[in-house]
């Protein structure tokens, strides 16, 4: 089991109901991981149509998760 | 100095404009995005901005460097608003100094559309019929395709920008 720390943005935050959380996830990859948070929270929003980044920095969906990563499901993003 | 910021203020123009003065520079160039009342068919009463803030600065400040790299402009800034913002506010605001005009216009376009697709910010909108909605802008795709590098082609003009 790996234990890390989320943060939540835009209507992923809304639908998680908090910007942050830690969870003890038998995932192993950050796909499995947005799987398992997608289906206890209820996300809209599909994978494909998300970036992730990992301890502040944009991350490939193969990265294996470590104790104490901090991972940021990014939603569409909407600047300017 | 940081080229790149957020702020949760109203953004100072002349302040933000002050770092790009430079004996060097024959031109300036700047854009403003500023919040309008209607988007795709819906008329928009105000909006929110919500930043991974840590991210966002990183990622801004890399867009900033490759302005620069690309285009060969003296200096460069911007500023993006977060939090709450009315019809007619400035929500983002990007100033270019360079020796000529044409390396200004181009790194102020390159700034803006790679902050559109790039940075983590999230724009909420709020309508006049009080619905609210987050507006996707897109991970993928460009409005306008950026042309090569800039390769410093020999300059015909002289005086200013």
């Amino acid at each position: 089991m790996t234990t890390v720390n989320l943060k939540y943005y835009a209507q992923l935050r809304e639908q998680a109901g908090g910007g942050s959380e830690q969870v003890v996830t038998s995932a192993n990859s950050l796909r499995e991981l947005y799987d398992e948070l997608r289906h206890r929270h209820g996300f809209t929003l599909p994978a494909e149509a998300l970036k992730v980044a990992v301890n502040e920095q944009f991350s490939d969906w193969s990265h294996r998760l470590s104790d104490g990563d901090t991972v940021v499901f990014i939603p569409p993003v909407a600047g300017g | 100095m940081s080229r790149f910021s957020l702020s949760d203020r109203a953004i100072d123009v002349t302040a933000s404009r002050a770092p790009l003065l430079h004996a060097a520079a024959g031109g300036f160039s700047s854009f403003e995005g500023w919040v309008r009342n209607h988007n795709d068919g819906r008329e928009v009463d105000g909006l929110e901005y919500e930043a991974y803030e840590e991210l966002a600065l990183a990622e801004g400040e890399r867009i900033m460097q490759e302005a620069i790299d690309r285009y060969g402009v003296l200096a460069a800034s911007c500023v993006h608003r977060t939090g709450n913002l009315a019809i007619g506010d400035l929500a983002v605001w990007i100033g270019v100094s360079s020796a000529h005009r044409d390396e200004a216009f181009r790194a102020c376009r390159y700034i803006i559309d790679e902050i559109k697709h790039r940075l983590p910010i999230w724009k909420k909108e709020h309508y006049l019929s009080g619905e609210t909605a987050w507006v996707a802008c897109s991970h993928t795709g460009r409005a306008h395709e950026h042309e090569p590098p800039h390769t410093h082609r020999p300059h015909r003009e002289k005086a200013h920008g």
